[in-house]
């Protein structure tokens, strides 16, 4: 039996980004909150220093930040027909660990989703007919509108002090900005990051093409900034080690440079760190959760009860926390029924690297920061017309080239050797003149009916589980999709002078082991039909009404931007509906 | 508890009228003296006895106990709450405004200068009195504690005679008419209850405070406390006063963050000051005037060429190329006093073992810096502070690479 530990009002699964947004709305509304997170405690300072962190090897090589697969790890295969094995050594996502979560390792590209994405099988539905879409494409509406999370993104804005350009400030387009965005309350709290000579470079010849380049939404901010928490951030040294990387220079937005330091001064907070919930508790009936069940480091189980659950783990253990809680029904991709595990989905991400005369170009490509770039939207989501093209979704795309690290950074024109004299001799005389955009093309991943997450049959975890099992492939529509916009790109590429192109298409099948993004999304999405999604709009559990889910669990689909910044806005909108609506009458905020 | 501290005043005060002694008639004994209590309430937060007179984190608000490091040994903090046997409870208000302002203790024994009442004698007979109405309504603990734990032949307080008549001035502050109400109240404050010149006054070899140096600095604990006079160049001659409110404030300001033992004044004490007291203060320390020090011995251009590439590789990301760094976020080091100060020890220290700054509800961020000892050598280190002395406006004495060596020695028996 688990020792039971005093009640609180409210107990957060997870100290990430959303759970630290969550537990600062609801310790502000005089609630008792405990955040239980799996890692270690982490602050920036102290696990930082800027004297050691760019550290390629131990970061990026060794995954010294990431979950350890020998404490939790999932099987993977392509298809359903397919016999899955345990992931052993991350590969195409890094699952985060500890305080910060992926707020810590990310590249701080601060998107906000289109109009559109919100309404995406309407909006399609609408403008190509349903027969256009694959039969077994299941995207749907997230069931919030982009004007409705607006506020919260601006919220999530102005506490990260995010550096970029307007391109629609209420409906006014604004120059330099991106012309596709939805309308924004406000400008970005600061200006957009300077630029390196690579991607200034990008910017012209994309105009000169047509398109409307704009400086990327970045988190490494381009001057200093006070948040509305009283917190100090320090402007971006463009050191370049920041995705896999911690910044202790106080630079990059994450929980620990713009939430938590305000959050632990709070008498009606309290954090446990090395503590893994294995379980949400239920009352007999099972419409209620009772608290949680975690696991410490001396394998201590303990009961947290508390009146209101907060689920903000990373995506997956988010999906498998329901399924071993038996929260809601489990899909089943054969009968098409069930939720939990649906409409699971990643990114689908190419690039195409340009190699320039050494004696005309010296790009420096060492000067950087994780989400500096210049970037167009014009082949993101449907902002071109799919008809002719036979497929759906998109991405943007730019020069996001986020460092020149020495390990990762060795670029060669296709036909080198892989190693020796060539090599080394091809490395040297490329390093400075290649532009090898980080995240390049940035497309969608919409959702299918194979592609889901469910519990193992064979594998089991180290407290006897079954192991989550993902099912994940390419389907041509976005293998079609990947394909068009690489060769846009590359056009791109090609116009800023490149003598020599290395095009990446992004290829099925799906493979674990090749990093594209740690954008893993859905499996516990939001909706507006409890048969089609496991949360309501609120991201409020259908099943277990005092219990809200939130992260990237909650897409429908995957557009093609980055998760964080949408991730973000609706922790702060369903805060927002928890503090003004739940409270007053705990209970279902929808009625299904 | 309320009633039995009610009752410990009752029994102190009896005690001492059957002892023959001058019954108090200052402190109100039913405890009902609101406007007294908070008055002494702020005092007690002013005079920041909770630092020395509680363990910290321990639950036990000025039950004592807590070492004090002096350079003559350990110290140990004696009990303050009202506990009739191991605290004050029983004392009479003579005998506790002996003891803050005269350093005697009931039994005519006399206290060590770690308590300061050297500076303690400035304050007012009714503010010292308002202190121990206040502290007479906290929960008493008993607890006893052993004070003396000082070596031979330190341990024997009779010497202390000979130190009060050598170092001990007694007598309370004398309003110069000369000067403003605030700039007074700000003398006031800085010399008696503030007691900062327990820090950061120079102190003779037998911890006397030198009084023509007054609050020039001061080498104490593994750090130096800085001049804060109004000095241009190692003082708070750059500073203004909105420089100096905001740092006592909120331990930060554009030019730099209170850390090591001055973090712990901020969050316990200067942080809950008054605005006008501490306008008061930034008046007062303004108009001290600066010491007519002699030009520093040049920097070697080695050592400058050397610690400026340390620098621009190691230091410049936050601090800046220009040495300004960032307000409120990472100090200014060709302003910061800590870094240009004749007693290089605190800048030595925060390379050697890095730091932390202080959070407060104004500046909750506590930015860190990260230690560089592991990193650097001791003639890495000298060139590189040797550097940020020099690099800019102001000159300092080059360090030597002899002292970041000895401070390293020193530091590693220091927790941080």
């Amino acid at each position: 039996m688990p020792r039971k530990l005093p009640k609180k009002d409210v107990v957060i699964i997870g100290l990430g980004w959303t759970g630290s947004i969550m537990a600062n709305e609801l310790t502000d509304e005089g609630l008792d909150v405990i955040a239980i997170e799996r890692g270690p405690w982490r602050d920036a300072p102290t696990q930082f220093p800027t004297n050691y962190v760019q550290d390629e090897l131990r970061y990026r090589i060794r995954h010294e930040l990431f979950l350890r697969p020998e404490q939790n790890t999932f099987t993977f295969r392509n298809k359903m027909d397919q016999t899955a094995l345990p992931i052993r050594d991350w590969g195409s996502f890094m699952p985060p660990n500890g305080v910060g979560g992926g707020g810590v390792h990310w590249n701080a590209e601060t998107w906000r989703f289109l109009p559109t994405d919100f309404v995406l099988r309407t909006h399609l539905t609408e403008r190509y007919g349903a027969a256009f879409l694959p039969e077994d494409m299941t995207i749907q509406d997230f069931g919030v509108t982009y004007d409705e999370l607006e506020p919260h993104y601006d919220a999530f804005e102005y506490l990260c002090g995010t550096s970029g350009t307007a391109g629609n400030l209420r409906g006014r387009i604004q120059e330099g900005g991106n012309p596709f965005e939805g309308p924004r309350s406000r400008p970005y709290p600061t200006p957009a990051q300077k630029q390196p000579f690579s991607h200034a470079l990008f910017a012209k010849a994309a105009g000169e093409l047509g398109y409307k380049p704009f400086p990327q939404p970045s988190g490494n901010l381009s001057k200093a900034y006070k948040n509305p928490l009283g917190l100090q951030m320090g402007p971006c040294t463009y050191c370049g080690f920041c995705e896999w990387f911690g910044c202790g220079n106080y630079s990059k937005a994450s929980p620990q440079t713009t939430i938590l330091p305000h959050l632990i001064r709070k008498s009606n907070f309290t954090a446990r760190d090395n503590s893994e919930v294995v379980q949400i508790n239920l009352d007999r009936s099972g419409k209620l959760a009772t608290g949680v069940t975690f696991i410490d480091s001396a394998g201590v189980e303990w009961e947290q009860p508390a009146d209101l659950v907060i689920l903000a783990a990373y995506t997956m253990f988010n999906v498998q926390m329901l399924l071993h809680s038996k929260i809601g029904v489990p899909y089943d991709p054969v009968a098409n029924k069930g939720v939990i595990g649906r409409n699971f989905t990643h990114q689908t991400i190419s690039s195409v690297n340009g190699f320039f005369d050494n004696k005309k170009f010296n790009f420096n490509p060492f000067i950087s920061s994780g989400s500096i770039g210049m970037c167009i939207d014009e082949f993101n989501g449907d902002n071109f017309d799919h008809g002719p093209l036979g497929f759906v979704g998109g991405g943007y795309m730019g020069q996001v080239q986020t460092g020149g690290r020495p390990i990762q950074t060795t670029h060669v024109p296709p036909g080198t050797p892989k190693w020796g004299a060539q090599w080394k001799s091809a490395v040297r005389d490329n390093y400075l003149s290649t532009v090898a955009p980080g995240t390049g093309v940035h497309g969608s991943f919409y959702s299918y009916r194979d592609v889901y997450l469910d519990l193992d049959p064979t594998y089991r975890d180290r407290f006897g589980r079954p192991m989550m099992r993902m099912t994940i492939d390419f389907h041509d529509n976005e293998l079609k999709q990947n394909a068009y916009l690489t060769d846009k790109f590359a056009e791109i590429i090609r116009a800023m002078g490149a003598h020599t192109l290395d095009k990446a298409y992004r290829k099925g099948p799906y493979d674990a082991t090749d990093y594209q993004t740690t954008h893993l999304n859905g499996g516990a999405i939001m909706g507006t039909d409890p048969n089609t999604s496991a949360i309501n709009r609120y991201l409020q559990s259908w099943e277990v009404s005092n219990l809200f889910v939130t992260g990237a669990s909650a897409f429908p689909q995957n557009p093609g931007y980055n998760p964080t910044g949408t991730v973000a806005a609706l922790a702060f909108w369903a805060a927002t509906a928890i503090r003004g609506q739940y409270l007053k009458n705990p209970g279902p905020l929808v009625h299904a | 508890m309320r009633n039995d501290a009610k009752l410990s005043i009752v029994m102190g005060a009896a005690a001492a009228w059957l002892a023959g002694a001058e019954l108090c008639n200052a402190a109100d004994p039913d405890g009902q003296a609101y406007d007294r209590i908070e008055k002494g309430h702020y005092l007690t937060t002013v005079a920041d006895c909770f630092a020395c007179h509680t363990v910290p984190n321990a639950g036990k608000p000025f039950a004592g106990g807590r070492p004090i490091e002096t350079p003559f040994g350990i110290i140990t903090s004696s009990n303050i709450t009202p506990d009739n046997e191991t605290g004050i409870g029983a004392w009479s208000d003579e005998q506790f405004d002996d003891a803050v302002r005269k350093g005697v203790r009931p039994d005519g024994s006399r206290l060590y200068p770690a308590m300061p009442f050297p500076a303690y004698t400035k304050m007012t007979r009714d503010d010292v009195l308002a202190i121990r109405a206040y502290l007479a309504t906290v929960e008493p603990v008993h607890q006893p504690v052993k004070a003396n734990t000082l070596p031979f032949p330190f341990n024997i307080r009779l010497a202390m005679r000979a130190w009060d008549a050598l170092y001990f001035t007694e007598g309370e502050f004398r309003p110069d008419s000369q000067q403003s109400p605030a700039w007074n109240r700000g003398a006031y404050l800085v010399q008696g209850p503030g007691h900062c010149t327990a820090c950061h006054t120079p102190k003779s070899f037998l911890g006397g405070d030198k009084t023509g140096d007054n609050l020039r600095g001061f080498n104490l604990q593994g750090w130096f406390a800085p001049d804060i006079t109004g000095d241009l160049g190692q003082g708070l001659g750059q500073w203004s006063e909105a420089d100096i409110t905001s740092y006592l404030k909120s331990g930060h300001n554009r030019i730099t963050a209170a850390t090591g033992p001055m973090a712990e004044e901020v969050v316990n004490s200067t942080s809950q000051y008054d605005d006008d007291d501490l306008h008061a203060i930034a008046a007062y320390l303004k108009s001290l005037p600066g010491q007519q020090a002699a030009a520093p011995a040049r920097a070697e251009p080695s050592a400058m060429n050397a610690g400026e590439a340390i620098y621009r590789d190691q230091c410049s990301a936050c601090h800046g190329l220009d040495g300004q760094g960032v307000a409120m976020l990472f100090p200014s080091l060709a302003q910061s006093s800590l870094a240009h100060a004749g007693d290089p020890t605190s800048a030595i220290r925060l390379v050697l073992r890095g730091g932390r700054s202080v959070a407060t509800d104004a500046e909750p961020t506590a930015p860190g810096m990260p230690s560089f000892g592991w990193q650097l050598n001791d003639a890495q280190v000298a060139a590189v502070l040797t550097y940020i002395r020099n690099a800019w406006k102001t000159s300092a004495a080059p360090v030597s690479a002899d002292a970041v060596g000895k401070a390293r020695d020193q530091f590693s028996t220091r927790s941080d």
